[in-house]
Protein backbone atom coordinates (compact mmCIF):
# COMPACT_ATOMS: atom_id res chain seq x y z
CA UNK A 1 0.00 0.00 0.00
CA UNK A 2 0.87 3.20 -1.09
CA UNK A 3 4.27 2.44 -2.67
CA UNK A 4 5.78 5.78 -3.79
CA UNK A 5 6.22 6.58 -7.20
CA UNK A 6 10.04 6.27 -7.97
CA UNK A 7 12.48 8.19 -10.04
CA UNK A 8 16.09 6.84 -10.45
CA UNK A 9 19.39 8.50 -11.70
CA UNK A 10 22.91 7.50 -12.75
CA UNK A 11 24.86 10.64 -11.69
CA UNK A 12 27.88 10.76 -14.13
CA UNK A 13 31.05 12.32 -12.39
CA UNK A 14 33.23 12.71 -15.51
CA UNK A 15 30.77 15.73 -17.08
CA UNK A 16 31.36 19.37 -14.97
CA UNK A 17 29.89 20.68 -18.12
CA UNK A 18 26.47 18.97 -18.57
CA UNK A 19 26.07 18.50 -14.60
CA UNK A 20 22.63 18.81 -12.95
CA UNK A 21 20.96 17.36 -16.25
CA UNK A 22 19.21 14.67 -13.09
CA UNK A 23 17.00 17.49 -11.36
CA UNK A 24 16.21 19.22 -14.53
CA UNK A 25 14.29 15.66 -15.38
CA UNK A 26 12.97 15.31 -11.88
CA UNK A 27 11.53 19.28 -12.45
CA UNK A 28 9.60 17.79 -15.78
CA UNK A 29 8.52 14.53 -14.14
CA UNK A 30 7.19 16.02 -10.65
CA UNK A 31 5.40 18.16 -13.21
CA UNK A 32 3.81 15.75 -15.07
CA UNK A 33 2.70 13.75 -11.78
CA UNK A 34 1.27 17.04 -10.94
CA UNK A 35 2.73 18.50 -8.08
CA UNK A 36 2.42 22.18 -7.31
CA UNK A 37 5.63 24.69 -8.46
CA UNK A 38 6.64 25.66 -5.22
CA UNK A 39 7.35 22.09 -4.33
CA UNK A 40 9.29 21.45 -7.29
CA UNK A 41 11.66 24.31 -6.66
CA UNK A 42 12.66 23.17 -3.64
CA UNK A 43 13.06 19.77 -4.28
CA UNK A 44 14.77 20.30 -7.73
CA UNK A 45 17.36 22.82 -6.42
CA UNK A 46 18.10 21.08 -3.01
CA UNK A 47 18.60 17.54 -5.56
CA UNK A 48 20.57 20.02 -8.16
CA UNK A 49 23.15 20.82 -5.08
CA UNK A 50 23.13 17.50 -3.97
CA UNK A 51 23.72 15.69 -7.58
CA UNK A 52 25.95 18.80 -8.38
CA UNK A 53 28.69 17.58 -5.09
CA UNK A 54 28.60 14.20 -6.12
CA UNK A 55 29.60 15.15 -9.40
CA UNK A 56 32.41 17.77 -8.63
CA UNK A 57 33.32 16.01 -5.10
CA UNK A 58 32.51 12.30 -5.20
CA UNK A 59 33.17 10.96 -8.77
CA UNK A 60 29.51 11.03 -9.59
CA UNK A 61 26.59 8.22 -7.94
CA UNK A 62 22.75 7.73 -8.17
CA UNK A 63 19.83 9.88 -6.93
CA UNK A 64 16.95 8.61 -6.04
CA UNK A 65 13.83 10.86 -5.88
CA UNK A 66 10.68 8.78 -4.25
CA UNK A 67 6.94 10.47 -4.57
CA UNK A 68 5.20 9.75 -1.35
CA UNK A 69 1.45 11.14 -0.98
CA UNK A 70 3.13 13.50 2.00
CA UNK A 71 6.20 14.31 1.27
CA UNK A 72 9.00 13.76 -1.73
CA UNK A 73 12.27 12.26 -0.39
CA UNK A 74 15.82 12.37 -2.19
CA UNK A 75 18.34 9.91 -1.73
CA UNK A 76 21.54 10.70 -3.07
CA UNK A 77 24.69 7.97 -3.06
CA UNK A 78 27.93 8.75 -3.63
CA UNK A 79 31.36 6.17 -3.58
CA UNK A 80 34.03 9.26 -3.08
CA UNK A 81 36.01 10.25 -0.95
CA UNK A 82 33.06 10.82 2.21
CA UNK A 83 33.22 14.30 4.12
CA UNK A 84 35.64 14.32 7.20
CA UNK A 85 33.89 16.93 9.24
CA UNK A 86 29.70 17.04 8.10
CA UNK A 87 29.60 20.57 10.46
CA UNK A 88 32.11 22.43 8.72
CA UNK A 89 31.05 21.33 5.73
CA UNK A 90 27.44 22.73 6.54
CA UNK A 91 29.19 25.96 7.11
CA UNK A 92 28.36 28.74 4.50
CA UNK A 93 31.32 29.36 2.31
CA UNK A 94 33.23 26.06 3.32
CA UNK A 95 34.55 24.60 0.45
CA UNK A 96 37.25 22.25 -0.94
CA UNK A 97 36.39 22.45 -4.32
CA UNK A 98 38.88 22.82 -7.14
CA UNK A 99 40.49 25.35 -9.25
CA UNK A 100 38.78 23.81 -12.16
CA UNK A 101 35.51 23.83 -10.77
CA UNK A 102 35.70 27.07 -9.34
CA UNK A 103 36.02 28.78 -12.29
CA UNK A 104 32.65 27.33 -13.77
CA UNK A 105 31.34 28.86 -10.71
CA UNK A 106 31.34 26.66 -7.99
CA UNK A 107 32.66 26.44 -4.60
CA UNK A 108 30.60 29.03 -3.09
CA UNK A 109 30.13 26.48 -0.28
CA UNK A 110 26.73 27.14 -0.74
CA UNK A 111 25.44 24.50 -1.53
CA UNK A 112 24.83 22.18 1.20
CA UNK A 113 22.90 25.11 2.99
CA UNK A 114 20.87 25.39 0.27
CA UNK A 115 20.20 21.80 0.71
CA UNK A 116 19.00 22.55 4.26
CA UNK A 117 16.75 25.89 3.79
CA UNK A 118 15.22 24.14 0.89
CA UNK A 119 13.88 20.68 3.04
CA UNK A 120 12.24 20.48 5.73
CA UNK A 121 14.33 17.06 6.18
CA UNK A 122 18.13 16.51 5.49
CA UNK A 123 20.41 14.02 6.82
CA UNK A 124 23.95 13.41 5.81
CA UNK A 125 25.75 9.93 6.68
CA UNK A 126 29.26 9.73 5.67
CA UNK A 127 32.49 7.73 6.15
CA UNK A 128 35.68 8.71 5.32
CA UNK A 129 37.27 6.68 2.14
CA UNK A 130 34.00 4.88 1.56
CA UNK A 131 31.08 7.28 0.49
CA UNK A 132 28.68 9.72 1.44
CA UNK A 133 24.67 9.11 1.27
CA UNK A 134 22.71 12.42 1.59
CA UNK A 135 18.98 12.25 1.94
CA UNK A 136 16.17 14.71 2.18
CA UNK A 137 12.87 15.55 2.25
CA UNK A 138 10.10 17.48 1.56
CA UNK A 139 6.62 17.59 3.02
CA UNK A 140 3.54 18.18 0.82
CA UNK A 141 1.30 20.17 2.63
CA UNK B 1 8.40 44.57 -16.85
CA UNK B 2 8.04 42.53 -19.62
CA UNK B 3 11.14 40.71 -21.82
CA UNK B 4 10.89 42.77 -24.92
CA UNK B 5 10.16 45.98 -22.73
CA UNK B 6 13.41 44.74 -20.44
CA UNK B 7 15.30 44.11 -23.79
CA UNK B 8 14.62 47.27 -25.25
CA UNK B 9 14.92 50.14 -22.41
CA UNK B 10 18.53 48.66 -21.18
CA UNK B 11 19.32 47.77 -25.26
CA UNK B 12 19.53 44.30 -25.08
CA UNK B 13 20.57 41.49 -27.77
CA UNK B 14 18.34 38.91 -27.66
CA UNK B 15 20.21 35.77 -28.27
CA UNK B 16 16.79 33.71 -27.17
CA UNK B 17 13.40 34.34 -26.42
CA UNK B 18 11.99 31.41 -25.64
CA UNK B 19 8.74 33.06 -23.46
CA UNK B 20 8.41 36.51 -23.91
CA UNK B 21 5.56 36.88 -21.51
CA UNK B 22 8.00 36.54 -18.43
CA UNK B 23 7.87 39.59 -16.08
CA UNK B 24 10.55 41.09 -14.77
CA UNK B 25 9.72 42.58 -11.77
CA UNK B 26 13.95 42.59 -10.04
CA UNK B 27 17.46 41.27 -10.22
CA UNK B 28 20.18 39.55 -9.06
CA UNK B 29 23.50 39.65 -9.67
CA UNK B 30 25.91 36.52 -9.19
CA UNK B 31 28.37 34.53 -10.86
CA UNK B 32 28.61 31.68 -7.79
CA UNK B 33 25.96 29.35 -8.81
CA UNK B 34 25.31 28.15 -5.52
CA UNK B 35 24.31 31.98 -4.21
CA UNK B 36 22.33 32.23 -7.35
CA UNK B 37 20.53 29.06 -6.61
CA UNK B 38 19.59 30.00 -3.36
CA UNK B 39 18.58 33.44 -3.86
CA UNK B 40 17.58 34.36 -7.39
CA UNK B 41 13.80 34.70 -7.44
CA UNK B 42 11.36 33.70 -10.15
CA UNK B 43 10.77 37.45 -10.45
CA UNK B 44 14.41 38.30 -10.91
CA UNK B 45 16.56 38.99 -14.01
CA UNK B 46 19.91 37.03 -13.95
CA UNK B 47 22.79 39.30 -14.24
CA UNK B 48 26.11 37.66 -15.09
CA UNK B 49 29.39 37.25 -16.96
CA UNK B 50 29.32 33.02 -16.94
CA UNK B 51 28.81 31.94 -19.78
CA UNK B 52 29.02 27.79 -19.16
CA UNK B 53 26.36 25.41 -20.26
CA UNK B 54 25.60 25.31 -15.87
CA UNK B 55 24.01 28.28 -15.99
CA UNK B 56 21.34 26.70 -18.27
CA UNK B 57 20.31 24.15 -15.22
CA UNK B 58 20.48 27.05 -12.75
CA UNK B 59 18.22 29.63 -14.49
CA UNK B 60 15.60 26.53 -15.28
CA UNK B 61 15.72 25.82 -11.86
CA UNK B 62 15.62 28.59 -10.21
CA UNK B 63 13.52 29.49 -12.58
CA UNK B 64 14.72 33.36 -13.38
CA UNK B 65 12.33 34.82 -16.38
CA UNK B 66 15.96 35.57 -18.21
CA UNK B 67 19.82 35.53 -17.98
CA UNK B 68 21.49 38.83 -18.85
CA UNK B 69 25.40 38.01 -19.92
CA UNK B 70 27.03 41.20 -19.38
CA UNK B 71 30.44 42.80 -20.83
CA UNK B 72 29.10 41.38 -24.59
CA UNK B 73 30.61 37.84 -23.26
CA UNK B 74 30.97 35.64 -26.25
CA UNK B 75 28.09 33.29 -26.16
CA UNK B 76 28.70 29.15 -28.01
CA UNK B 77 26.19 27.79 -30.08
CA UNK B 78 25.89 24.80 -27.36
CA UNK B 79 24.62 27.20 -24.81
CA UNK B 80 22.57 28.87 -27.44
CA UNK B 81 21.23 25.14 -28.32
CA UNK B 82 20.13 24.60 -24.93
CA UNK B 83 18.47 27.73 -23.77
CA UNK B 84 16.71 26.84 -26.57
CA UNK B 85 15.96 23.14 -25.78
CA UNK B 86 15.09 24.31 -22.31
CA UNK B 87 12.99 27.44 -22.80
CA UNK B 88 15.49 29.75 -21.25
CA UNK B 89 15.50 33.68 -22.50
CA UNK B 90 19.22 34.76 -23.14
CA UNK B 91 20.17 38.51 -23.16
CA UNK B 92 23.14 39.76 -24.05
CA UNK B 93 24.66 44.07 -22.64
CA UNK B 94 28.06 45.51 -23.88
CA UNK B 95 28.05 46.70 -20.52
CA UNK B 96 29.16 45.57 -16.81
CA UNK B 97 27.09 43.51 -14.28
CA UNK B 98 27.18 47.22 -12.40
CA UNK B 99 25.94 49.03 -14.58
CA UNK B 100 23.16 46.94 -16.83
CA UNK B 101 21.84 45.95 -12.76
CA UNK B 102 21.89 50.27 -11.83
CA UNK B 103 20.56 50.91 -14.68
CA UNK B 104 17.56 48.00 -14.32
CA UNK B 105 16.90 48.94 -10.43
CA UNK B 106 16.56 52.40 -11.89
CA UNK B 107 13.89 51.62 -14.24
CA UNK B 108 11.85 49.07 -11.76
CA UNK B 109 12.33 52.18 -9.12
CA UNK B 110 10.58 55.01 -11.14
N1 LIG C 1 29.16 14.09 -1.85
C1 LIG C 1 30.25 14.62 -1.28
N2 LIG C 1 31.38 13.89 -1.15
C2 LIG C 1 32.49 14.42 -0.58
N3 LIG C 1 32.55 15.67 -0.09
C3 LIG C 1 31.46 16.45 -0.18
C4 LIG C 1 30.25 15.98 -0.78
N4 LIG C 1 29.33 16.97 -0.71
C5 LIG C 1 29.92 18.01 -0.10
N5 LIG C 1 31.22 17.71 0.23
C6 LIG C 1 32.18 18.58 0.95
O1 LIG C 1 31.47 19.62 1.60
C7 LIG C 1 31.93 20.90 1.15
C8 LIG C 1 30.79 21.90 1.16
O2 LIG C 1 29.79 21.54 0.19
P1 LIG C 1 28.88 22.68 -0.45
O3 LIG C 1 27.99 22.06 -1.46
O4 LIG C 1 28.24 23.45 0.64
O5 LIG C 1 29.92 23.65 -1.16
P2 LIG C 1 30.75 23.45 -2.52
O6 LIG C 1 30.20 22.28 -3.27
O7 LIG C 1 32.18 23.39 -2.20
O8 LIG C 1 30.42 24.80 -3.30
P3 LIG C 1 29.01 25.23 -3.97
O9 LIG C 1 28.01 24.18 -3.62
O10 LIG C 1 28.67 26.56 -3.40
O11 LIG C 1 29.28 25.29 -5.44
C9 LIG C 1 32.54 20.62 -0.21
O12 LIG C 1 33.48 21.60 -0.60
C10 LIG C 1 33.19 19.25 0.02
O13 LIG C 1 34.40 19.37 0.72
MG1 LIG D 1 28.14 22.13 -3.61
Amino acid sequence: MNEPINFHFKVDGSNFISAGEASVNVKKLLRQVGIAPDIIKRVSIAMYEGEINMVIHANGGTADVNVYPDKIQIILEDVGPGIPDIDQAMQEGFSTAQDNVRSLGFGAGMGLPNMKKYTDMMKIESEVGKGTKVTMEVNIP
Amino acid sequence: MDIITLQNKLGLKALNISDPTREVHGGYCGDLLSWVMGRATDEDAWITIMTNNNIIAVASLADVPCIIICEGCEVDDELLNLTRDKGINLLVSEDSEFTVAGKLYGLLNN
